[in-house]
């Protein structure tokens, strides 16, 4: 399969990448991992007209610590949360998800802030990221902004990024000094789509729950935050009943479809069991 | 008259230069060539397979920088200035590698079509991880598929090109 045509840039500098996507605009995509991008154009479902490689580009491959959350650099690749330690503990829920992406060999190249860009509504990292409260930063030669994840996502391969515009790095807020989380996933076989996903990722105030996330893969026509099972589990105790229940309330906002995976019936009861084990990994009780 | 395909965007080259198995290549190619087809087609090193060209199977793995990339999802021009090793560049001036002939030995394939892939991501998840357990083995092999259902020889000769380059420090 070949991909049509295009004009191809590997700046060396991120004014200079800039400076390419406002040129090119709507004509112009980003090349970071390649690993969703590239098939599209394989499949002529995309036919850019300038790709600006950013591989070359320094600078944009850290996860860093910063004001108690992270920043997670544009070509961070799925391979290096594997691999972080700094995506362990309170971020775990994100070091959880990264080795269920895809294959071993496509999260050597794959990125993270390339998943959210594909917006695949079925990706992982989606309901890992919305769990978390992850926000977008964005840049563009006119200036930065920053998306929260559930505005940034605005439907199947669609999101809030303007022509001439990029994500530069993916911030995850503070979730405070005790947090806890997990990804859990049920997969047919590896490199397929979720038949179900489920991320968790919870804070502590007190012993109680603080702040509860919780967002669903496969389950709807994007990735779902479970929001009432969260309002649910906010200042709660995380004892049998309020996981039980918050299991039963994510199940609810589940919105899945009999499909080749498994009926919906099967898919919502996973969502339930799935919450609850995660809460349970969160709350130290039991490993998922 | 003959159909008109629809407009196709003017047809890009660029100049590349690559390190292939140590050795320097250069060609100009289009910008929408594959990896894969560089090495096959233009460099002649049929070694890499395409097996389902959709970035599943793992049969075109080959290593950039020494790190596995499926190279039916990697464009040519990417690999500008890198160093690419396929299974050509494996064996050395001694012979096989020990990871091919642990294959050999363990009968790790039986059609052999995804065995340059396999081999090209057990060296590099070797290098990582020099004592791996058979579920690691596995797991680090799971972006690559055999259509034989050969795994369990696979799993033998990867085990036993652990052992002997741990013998041999390497």
């Amino acid at each position: 399969m070949y991909p049509a045509s295009f004009e191809y840039h590997a700046p060396a500098s991120l004014d200079e990448a800039l400076s390419l996507l406002e040129r090119y605009g709507d004509e112009g995509r980003v090349l970071a991992g390649g690993q969703s991008l590239i098939p599209l154009m394989k499949l002529r479902f995309a036919s850019p007209r300038a790709l600006v490689d950013i591989n070359r580009i320094e600078g944009l491959d850290g996860v860093e610590e910063v004001d108690g959350g992270l920043a997670i650099g544009a070509l961070v690749r799925h391979k290096d949360c594997e691999r972080s330690e700094l995506l362990r503990g309170r971020f775990g829920v994100l070091g959880d998800a990264a080795p269920q992406i895809s294959d071993p060999i496509v999260r050597n190249l794959g990125t993270v802030a390339g998943s959210l860009a594909h917006a695949d509504p079925q990706g992982d990292w989606g309901s890992a990221l919305l769990a978390t409260g992850a926000e977008v930063e964005a840049r563009s030669e006119g200036g930065t902004r920053v998306i929260p994840l559930d505005q940034f996502f605005q439907g199947p391969f669609t999101t809030a990024l303007e022509p001439g515009e990029m994500v530069t790095s993916v911030r995850v807020p503070d979730p405070g000094p005790r947090a806890a989380g997990t990804y859990l996933k049920l997969e047919r076989k590896v490199g397929d789509y979720a038949t179900v996903g489920v991320a968790v990722h919870v804070s502590f105030d007190n012993g109680a729950v603080g702040k509860a996330g919780i967002a669903l893969t496969g389950v709807g026509p994007s990735n779902l935050r479970a929001s009432e099972a969260e309002a649910a589990l906010a200042g709660a105790e995380l004892d049998d009943d309020a996981i039980r229940s918050a299991g039963e309330l994510a199940a609810q906002a589940a919105d899945p479809r009999d499909d080749v995976r498994g009926s919906a019936e099967y898919k919502r009861n996973v969502v339930r069991i799935f919450v609850e084990r995660g809460l349970r990994k969160a709350a130290g009780r039991e490993e998922a | 008259m003959t159909q008109v395909a629809p407009s196709e965007q003017a047809v890009v080259t660029r100049p590349l230069t690559v390190t292939v198995n140590g050795e320097s290549r250069s060609a100009d190619v289009e910008t929408r060539l594959l990896l894969v087809h560089f090495l096959r087609q233009t460099l002649g090193l049929t070694g890499t397979h395409v097996g389902c060209d959709t970035t599943n199977c793992g049969a075109c793995t080959v290593l950039l920088d020494g790190t596995p990339v499926k190279s039916c999802t990697v464009f040519a021009v990417q690999a500008e200035g890198r160093e690419l090793t396929t299974v050509e560049g494996l064996a050395g001036a001694d012979g096989l590698h020990p990871m091919q002939k642990a294959f050999h030995e363990e009968h790790g394939l039986q059609c052999g079509f995804c065995t340059p892939g396999m081999m090209l991501a057990a060296t590099a998840f070797l290098a990582e991880n020099p004592d791996p357990n058979e579920e690691e083995i596995r797991w680090a092999l799971s972006g690559n598929v055999c259509r034989c259902t050969g795994y369990v020889n696979i799993v033998k000769a990867v085990q036993a090109a652990a052992a002997e380059l741990r013998e041999e420090g390497r």
